[in-house]
């Protein structure tokens, strides 16, 4: 229990809490345009040790250092794919928060637009069914209406309430029709 | 003493719940009603016991009885009263009793309201309702005893997590299980319709209200987390994407289009099976968000249990109810019957959109929590969902399913006319284009698709607005025939006014926090300023405050508008020394169109300060239009129509306050 407790603290203060919040004005960029560049690249990197934060507004000690990472790699003039490559290079896919399109998240990207489409045909075929007219379906078959009436029958029996006296005709009616 | 009797009372509920499982069950199966007639009293003898448990777990927290270690854990002598009671339900064990509690206090609500019920629906859904009672108390029995005691006792307790020692978060828990809870309505409806074999329009009738009910609580717990989340921890977001708030989320989709079918079924008949499969998979959504922000699979500030045998109780009562209950839809589905038929484009083929949009955007968000875990399990890469992910997957669903949104309600059942609902849209068109309009002038630099979108909400809107209007002949009758027009115009009707308005508020809102926020962080000596979106922010000072079990560095600010005083901001830094734990305290004023919010974060040593000042355009018409929706939900609540059980449309016969008369 001590552990979980300790544990627990941890991931609060790793993740919530410190006051220390975001950004600092010690990091912020001379350069308007660049600082802009950051705060934007920022919002799509993780911060690593973080629960789901972008390293724009985690306080952990390290998304400051990933911060001024990317202002360095900014100022030293790489493009903002570059910075992104940079920091997959070092941290791997996990420090992305739009994770990257490879065969391991085809599911990921593609699954809400797979979805999406299954719903929309299977909604078009439901509504299809839905517009024929009560009318054009066929009728039974006389041999439809004979299992039909079969079917009923037993249902009717199980049933508390079924009237007895329908039982013996339709079983007549029934042989009849199969003999 | 009392702590054993909370014990023992839960054990005694747990045996209850087991004869209410178990007879009625067997009693509907048989035809035999003095055994399915044992159903309700079980029932209300279950809140009863339940509610002692509770009582008895609230008495050793206010009295701050350390011997009990779920007290001693979780509370403190010098914490005030309002937290010793809320701390009830901060912790895994007391938030397992909580959920309890409103589990059987939902049941023994379907066991007192419930006369006119088909006596054999009746008995299965309280047995339903039992089982999951069963699950839970044996969960909480077995690995979450909030009653065991600790010997020697400390001297003093380890306190609640200081975050959640706020007023928002406080009552964030109840409403959100109240939300949860509530789903198991439909979901013990749709098992024992399953069962019964039989689903028609009264057992809509029934769902409806106990689904509008607990999605009312849901939409007001998860605004609620959103408040805090904004307020609390001192960054101005309001969501996160975080997988927490995902799997509250994720039963509020689904729970909104089930809201939705099930008025398809009870005036049309139709949608039987997808509105039971909607219940079944609501519930399931809601087990999730309750259970596996626990079981160590997602952690979180949640997280409060993750030790390995609770995660496997888990695992197994969430395979057991989703398995089990997805495997009797699957034999028994067929056998409801289908109903009503209706054209495309017609109120059902709305509610059918409305529906597919909906689960479409469940779908993603159960992806986005949950196929991370699934990648890692399968091959060990690591990969991160965050807000970009659901930029481009959530919101394009959202944009089809806010324009279906207003023609809708325009829509009469069966068939409608496509043409003359567009034309009666005008109106919506014109407010569209003046909101895509306004946005643009307002804003500099064309921005497109803000435009776009804010032209989208004010289309819903006026498109809502205007629904009404026809219906109580507004302008086009004299007002006084309109104003009795409005009185006799059903609840329901106003409620879903209410509702789709406030949606339209609310995602006015969203989109303006999403795109326009600023935020300026500066060192500030006191005396120097700083100006964000022409306010002036002055920082005054710093000053040190003792709270009751905190203490604090609290900062002033004074906010000027062209040299008018605007507000003085007073964010707050504390420190709650028994856990060692800083909180930031963000003070904001709001003008209802912006909130203007300020956090004070740290002294350089050399007399200055950092400050930070966020801008927050629109912000608060979220909040507003959450309580809007809220309110129409029990607007609608309070129809005569939906009255709990109320079974027919001769209900204006029974004398008022009485119960309805029984089904002739």
């Amino acid at each position: 229990m001590k552990r979980l407790i300790a544990a627990l603290a941890f991931v609060v203060a790793a993740s919530l809490g410190l006051p220390a919040a975001a950004v600092e004005p010690d990091e912020v960029l001379a350069d308007a345009a660049l600082e802009q560049r950051a705060r934007d690249l920022s919002h799509e990197i993780r911060c690593v040790v973080c629960q789901n934060e972008s390293i724009d507004s985690s306080n952990a000690e390290l998304a400051k250092e990933m911060r001024i990472l990317v202002r360095e790699r900014l100022v030293a003039g790489d493009s903002d794919q570059q910075v992104l490559d940079y920091l997959v290079a070092r941290y791997g896919d996990f420090v992305l928060l739009r994770p990257p399109v490879k065969p391991g998240t085809y599911v990921l990207w593609f699954g809400p637009a797979v979805i999406t489409v299954l719903g929309i045909l299977g909604v078009f075929f439901f509504l299809r069914r839905q517009r024929r007219p009560a009318s054009a379906v066929q009728p039974l078959s006389a041999e439809e209406e004979a299992r039909l009436a079969r079917l009923l029958d037993s249902a009717d029996a199980s049933d508390a309430g079924a009237p007895a006296h329908a039982q013996p005709g339709q079983s007549q009616k029934d042989t009849a029709e199969r003999s | 003493m009392i702590a054993e009797l909370g014990h023992f009372a839960l054990i005694l509920a747990l045996l209850t719940a087991v004869v209410q499982g178990s007879l009625p069950m067997v009693g509907a199966a048989r035809g035999y009603m003095p055994w399915m007639s044992l159903a309700a009293p079980a029932a209300l003898m279950q809140l009863v016991l339940v509610a002692l448990s509770f009582a008895a777990l609230t008495y050793v927290y206010v009295v701050s009885d350390f011997t009990v270690v779920n007290v001693a854990e979780n509370s403190h002598s010098a914490k005030p009263m309002l937290y010793k009671v809320t701390g009830v339900w901060g912790n895994h064990e007391g938030s397992m009793v909580l959920w309890i509690l409103i589990l059987a206090l939902f049941g023994s609500m379907v066991a007192f309201f419930g006369g006119n019920l088909p006596p054999s629906l009746k008995a299965r859904v309280l047995g339903v309702q039992a089982w999951i009672g069963i699950g839970f108390l044996l969960f909480t029995l077995l690995t979450s005893n909030p009653f065991l005691r600790v010997f020697p006792a400390p001297a003093d307790g380890r306190d609640l997590n200081p975050l959640l020692q706020d007023p928002g978060l406080a009552f964030h828990p109840p409403l959100l299980y109240a939300g949860y809870v509530g789903f198991s309505m439909a979901f013990s409806f749709a098992i024992a319709a399953l069962i019964e074999g039989k689903l028609d329009a009264a057992w809509a009738r029934w769902v409806r209200p106990w689904t509008l009910l607990a999605w009312a609580f849901l939409t007001a717990g998860i605004a609620l987390g959103s408040w805090w989340a904004y307020y609390e921890l001192g960054w101005g977001g309001w969501w996160f994407w975080d997988p927490v708030e995902n799997v509250s989320f994720m039963p509020w989709l689904l729970g909104t289009a089930l809201l939705h079918s099930a008025i398809v079924v009870e005036k049309r008949d139709a949608l039987k099976i997808w509105t039971v499969l909607l219940a079944i998979l609501t519930f399931s959504l809601s087990l999730m968000g309750t259970f596996i922000v626990r079981s160590g699979l997602l952690t979180s500030v949640h997280a409060f249990a993750t030790d390995p045998e609770r995660g496997f109780f888990i695992l197994v009562l969430l395979l057991i109810t989703v398995g089990g209950s997805l495997l009797l839809f699957a034999l028994r589905a067929p056998v409801l019957k289908p109903g009503g038929l209706f054209a495309p484009i017609s109120r059902e083929g709305g509610m059918v959109l409305n529906n597919l949009f909906l689960a479409a955007a469940c779908a993603t968000v159960f992806l986005g929590t949950l196929y991370p875990l699934f990648l890692e399990a399968i091959d060990g890469s690591k990969v991160s969902v965050g807000p970009p992910f659901y930029n481009v997957t959530f919101v394009p669903l959202m944009v089809p399913l806010l324009f279906v949104m207003a023609l809708g309600p325009l829509m009469p059942w069966k068939r409608a006319d496509l043409a003359g609902v567009f034309a009666r849209l005008k109106l919506a068109a014109l407010g569209a284009l003046a909101g895509a309009a306004i946005t643009l002038y307002l804003r500099e630099g064309w921005p497109v698709l803000p435009a776009a979108a804010m032209g989208l909400v004010a289309w819903l809107f006026v498109a809502s607005l205007v629904e009404w209007c026809e219906r109580i002949k507004l302008f086009r009758a004299p007002l006084g025939d309109s104003w009795r027009r409005a009185r006799n115009l059903p609840r329901a009707a106003h409620g879903m006014t209410l509702a789709h308005a406030g949606m339209a508020i609310a995602a006015a809102g969203m989109i303006g926090a999403s795109v326009w926020n600023l935020e300026e962080v500066r060192n500030l000596r006191p005396g120097e300023s700083m100006q964000v979106a022409g306010y002036d922010y002055r920082f005054d000072g710093v000053e040190q405050i003792q709270g009751p079990n905190y203490l604090a560095d609290r900062a002033q600010i004074t906010v000027t508008r062209d040299g008018r005083p605007v507000a003085v901001l007073t964010p707050e830094k504390r420190l709650y020394p028994v856990q060692n734990m800083p909180t930031t305290e963000a003070a904001i004023h709001t003008t209802w169109v912006v909130d203007l919010y300020a956090v004070i974060g740290d002294s350089d040593g050399r007399g200055g300060w950092a400050v930070r000042i966020f801008h927050e355009p629109l912000v608060p018409w979220i909040w507003i239009g959450c309580i809007v929706m809220v309110l129409g939900s029990f607007v609608s609540l309070s129809d005569r129509r939906l009255r709990i059980g109320a079974p027919s449309r001769k209900a204006k016969a029974v004398p008022a306050g009485g119960h309805p008369a029984p089904a002739e």
